[in-house]
C-alpha cells in the first residue's frame, strides 16, 4: 500500500477543488456521449429500428443492414467507443492536471 | 496416435500449466488472494477478465444457440459485449478508485449501512452460485464425453482441480490461469471456425465468410451464405434465419437487461480492481472487450456456417452416404434418426421428433445400421435430432480437420469452465470471508485468519457448488441467464450507478430500491418459470427479460425514498466527490 502525501492530499472537504469540478462536468459529457452512440448502434440500429434498416440501407455483403448490426456492428461498435472513451478522458484528466504522474499507467 | 491419446495429451499439459501457476502464485496477505496485489498490467487483466466471462455455455453453446435461433441469439450477442460499455463508463473506474476489496464494500461503506451489506452479499451469493453450478456441471459433462466417465467422477475431478488453484492461489493464481486458459480458448474457438469458413464460402475470415457467398458447389453456383441458408430454412419448414421471433419490446428488454446485468456482476466488476490506477482501468476495459469480441465475432459465423452445413449434408441423404461425425456424434447420444416415412432418407424439417427432451436408445440397431430409441414419435414430419451443443464440438470433424484440433477444442471447452467457476468461487469466499465475517461478525480479524476463512469458504462453496453439479435441480440451472442477470441488473447495477453519480442518495433510499428490484424481479421469474402454466407474460415481456423493468423500479423506488428522507454525512458526500477525481488511487484495501 503505497500512500503517496505528495500527490494524495488528505481526505476532507478541503479536498474537493475547482478543477475536481470542472472535470466531473467534463467526464458527464464525455460519458453522455459515448452512452449515446451505444444505444443508437445496439438497441436502436439492432432492434428498436432494424427492419426499417433492412429495407432502406444497402445491404452489407450478403447480409441485410439492420441484421449485420446485430450480430457484428454493434460489437465492433463498442470496441471503437471503448478506445475513444479511453483517449477523451486520459485527455480530460491531463487537461484538468489529474492524471496520475507519468509513471503510474501502463496504459 | 489415436483420439483419445490427443485428447488426454492436451488436457493433461493444459492441466499442468494451470497447477503449475497456481503453485507459483501461491499467496498469502488478503490484499494478494483478494486482489492479486493490485498490480496485473492492463492486458493480462484483459485477457483474464475475457476468460472469467466466457462460461462453458458460451463456449459449447453460445454458436449452437445463433445456429438454431438466427437473429433471434443476437440479443446474447449484443447484450454480453454492450454491457462492458456500460461497466467502463459508469461503475469500474469510479469503484477502482474506491479502492477496497468488493463490491458490496462499496455498497456498505457508500450507504453506511450493514443492512445493505447483507442485501448485497445475499445478491452476489445467489448470483454467483446459480452461475457456478451450471459451470461444474460443464466440466462433468465435457469430461465425461471425453474420457467415458460418469458426469459425477467428471464434476468431482473439476472440482478439485479449482479448488487447487484458486484457493490456494487466490485472485492472483486466478488471474494467471486465466490468462493461459483464454489463449487456450481463444485458438479452440477460431482455427475450426477459419477451416469451416473456407470450406463452405472459400473466405479464410470467418467474419468475412459470414456476409460472403457459398462456394461450394462451385464458384459458378455461388449465392450470398444468408440467402442459402434462408433458403434451406423456408424450404424446410423453419423461420427465416434473418427474420426475428420474440416481439420488438421484449427483444428490446432481454438485450437491455443483459447488458445491464453484465455491468453489475460481481464476478468481472472485481476484475478491475487488480490493476494499479484508474488509467489503467480504462485500457483494461479496452483490452477486455477486444478479447472478449474476438470470439463474439466468430460465434455468429460458427452459428450460420454449421446450421448450412448441418442441413446441406443430412437433409434427404440415405444414413449410409452421411458424413463420418454423424455416425461419431450419434454414437455418442447427441444425434438420432427415425425413418418416420421408411424411405431410407433422412428428412430434416422444423418441430420436434419425438416427446421428451432427449433421445432415449433402445439396445437394437435398425435397418440401417441407425440407433433405435423407445420415446413415443411426435406427428412432424423431422426425422432428425440433434443436441444444438454438438454444432461446435462437430465443428472440426465437419472441417475434416486432424485430431489434435478436435482435441484442441476439448481443451478449449474445458478452460472455459475452469475459468468462470474460479473466478466465481473467488467471488463467493470473498463475501463470506470478508463482507460477512470480517466486516459484520468478527471486525478484529486478523489478516491471516481471514485468508484462512477465505479458503474455507471457497472448500464449502465449492462443495455445495459440485453437489448441485452432479444433481442439478434442472430447474434453476435452465434457467440462470433469467436469474442471474436479472438480479444483477435490478441491484447492483442501479444502485451502485447512484451511488457514484448522485452524493444525495443515501441509505434509505438505496435499500428500499435494491428491496423492491430484487424482489420484483425474482417474483415475477419465480412465478413465470415454476408456477404458472401459460406464458401471458405482462406485456409480453418473458422471465430473461424482466430485469430492466426491474431495474426501473429500483431507480424510481430510490429516487423517491430519497426525496423524502434527508441526505447522507457531509463525510460520504465528499468521499463520493474524491471517487470521481480520477488521480491518487491506491492499491485496494480492507481498511
Amino acid at each position: 500500500m503505497t500512500d503517496d502525501p505528495s500527490h494524495t492530499p488528505p481526505p476532507g472537504p478541503d479536498r474537493i477543488r475547482p478543477e475536481h469540478k470542472a472535470h466531473w462536468r467534463g467526464s458527464l459529457r464525455i460519458v453522455a456521449g459515448i452512452l449515446l452512440v451505444w444505444f443508437t448502434v445496439s438497441l436502436g440500429a439492432g432492434v428498436l429500428f432494424r427492419d426499417t434498416l433492412d429495407e432502406t440501407l444497402p445491404n452489407i455483403g450478403g447480409a441485410p443492414f439492420g441484421f449485420w448490426m446485430a450480430q457484428q456492428g454493434a460489437i465492433l461498435c463498442f470496441i471503437l467507443l471503448l478506445l475513444t472513451y479511453r483517449f477523451l478522458m486520459n485527455r480530460l484528466d491531463r487537461a484538468h492536471g489529474l492524471e496520475d504522474r507519468a509513471t503510474g499507467g501502463d496504459a | 496416435m489415436t483420439q483419445e491419446m490427443w485428447n488426454y495429451l492436451f488436457i493433461g499439459l493444459t492441466f499442468a500449466m494451470y497447477i503449475g501457476i497456481a503453485f507459483r502464485s501461491k499467496v498469502a496477505s488478503t490484499s494478494e488472494y483478494y486482489v492479486a496485489g493490485g498490480g496485473v498490467s492492463s492486458f493480462a487483466n484483459g485477457m483474464a477478465t475475457a476468460a472469467d466471462w466466457m462460461s462453458a455455455a458460451t463456449f459449447i453453446s453460445m454458436a449452437g444457440g445463433i445456429a438454431a435461433s438466427g437473429y433471434n441469439a443476437s440479443r446474447f450477442l449484443m447484450g454480453w459485449t454492450g454491457g462492458f460499455v456500460l461497466l467502463t463508463t459508469l461503475i469500474v473506474p469510479y469503484l477502482r478508485k474506491f479502492g477496497k476489496f468488493t463490491v458490496v464494500d462499496f455498497l456498505g461503506d457508500r450507504f453506511e449501512s450493514n443492512i445493505a451489506r447483507v442485501v448485497g452479499v445475499i445478491c452476489a451469493i445467489f448470483i454467483c452460485m446459480t452461475y457456478i453450478m451450471g459451470q461444474m456441471r460443464g466440466v462433468g459433462l465435457v469430461f465425461s464425453r471425453l474420457f467415458d466417465i460418469e458426469i459425477a467422477t467428471g464434476v468431482l475431478i473439476g472440482s478439485a482441480i479449482v479448488f487447487f488453484y484458486a484457493g490456494i492461489g487466490g485472485m492472483k493464481g486466478i488471474t494467471y490461469t486465466q490468462v493461459a486458459q483464454y489463449s487456450v480458448m481463444v485458438f479452440a474457438y477460431t482455427i475450426p471456425a477459419v477451416f469451416i469458413s473456407l470450406l463452405l464460402t472459400g473466405n479464410v475470415v470467418p467474419q468475412l465468410g459470414l456476409i460472403g457467398d457459398y462456394t461450394r458447389e462451385g464458384a459458378e453456383h455461388a449465392v450470398p451464405l444468408l440467402d442459402k441458408l434462408n433458403q434451406l430454412n423456408t424450404d424446410l419448414g423453419f423461420a427465416k434465419y434473418t427474420d426475428g421471433s420474440l416481439t420488438t419490446l421484449d427483444m428490446f428488454c432481454i438485450t437491455a437487461a443483459l447488458m445491464c446485468g453484465t455491468a453489475g456482476l460481481p464476478h468481472v466488476i472485481v476484475r478491475f480492481f487488480t490493476v494499479k490506477n484508474v488509467r489503467a482501468v480504462r485500457s483494461s476495459a479496452c483490452w477486455t472487450l477486444a478479447c472478449i469480441s474476438v470470439i463474439y465475432l466468430t460465434a455468429p459465423a460458427i452459428g450460420a456456417f454449421a446450421r448450412t452445413n448441418f442441413m446441406a449434408e443430412v437433409h434427404e441423404n440415405t444414413y449410409e452416404e452421411l458424413p463420418e461425425w454423424f455416425h461419431n456424434w450419434e454414437e455418442r447420444g447427441l444425434i438420432a434418426w427415425v425413418d418416420k416415412n421408411d424411405d431410407g432418407l433422412l428428412q430434416h424439417r422444423a418441430g420436434d421428433v419425438f416427446e421428451g427432451r432427449t433421445p432415449e436408445y433402445t439396445d437394437t440397431l435398425g435397418a440401417h445400421g441407425q440407433r433405435l430409441i423407445s420415446n413415443p414419435l411426435t406427428a412432424d414430419t423431422n426425422e432428425v435430432y440433434y443436441d444444438k451443443d454438438i454444432l461446435v464440438m462437430a465443428n472440426p470433424e465437419m472441417a475434416d480437420l486432424p485430431m489434435w484440433v478436435v482435441a484442441l477444442v476439448m481443451a478449449g471447452c474445458v478452460a472455459a469452465a475452469l475459468s468462470t467457476a474460479a473466478g466465481l468461487l473467488l467471488v463467493l469466499s470473498t463475501s463470506i470471508s470478508h463482507d460477512l465475517m470480517k466486516k459484520i461478525v468478527h471486525p478484529t480479524m486478523t489478516d491471516k485468519h481471514e485468508v484462512l476463512y477465505a479458503r474455507l469458504a471457497s472448500f464449502g462453496s465449492l462443495v455445495v457448488a459440485a453437489y448441485f453439479g452432479i444433481n442439478p435441480p434442472s430447474a434453476i440451472v435452465a434457467k440462470t441467464v433469467a436469474f442471474a442477470f436479472g438480479l444483477a441488473a435490478s441491484s447492483f447495477f442501479p444502485t451502485i450507478l447512484l451511488g457514484v453519480f448522485s452524493t444525495r442518495v443515501n441509505k434509505h433510499g438505496a435499500i428500499a430500491g435494491m428491496v423492491t428490484g430484487i424482489g420484483f424481479t425474482f417474483a415475477y421469474i419465480t412465478y413465470f418459470q415454476f408456477y404458472a402454466d401459460h406464458t401471458n407474460y405482462w406485456l409480453g415481456i418473458s422471465p430473461e427479460g424482466i430485469g430492466f423493468v426491474g431495474m426501473l423500479l429500483n431507480f424510481a423506488v430510490t429516487l423517491l425514498v430519497t426525496a423524502a428522507t434527508p441526505p447522507p454525512s457531509r463525510e460520504i458526500q465528499d468521499m463520493v466527490r474524491d471517487i470521481r477525481v480520477p488521480n491518487g488511487a491506491r492499491a485496494a484495501t480492507h481498511q
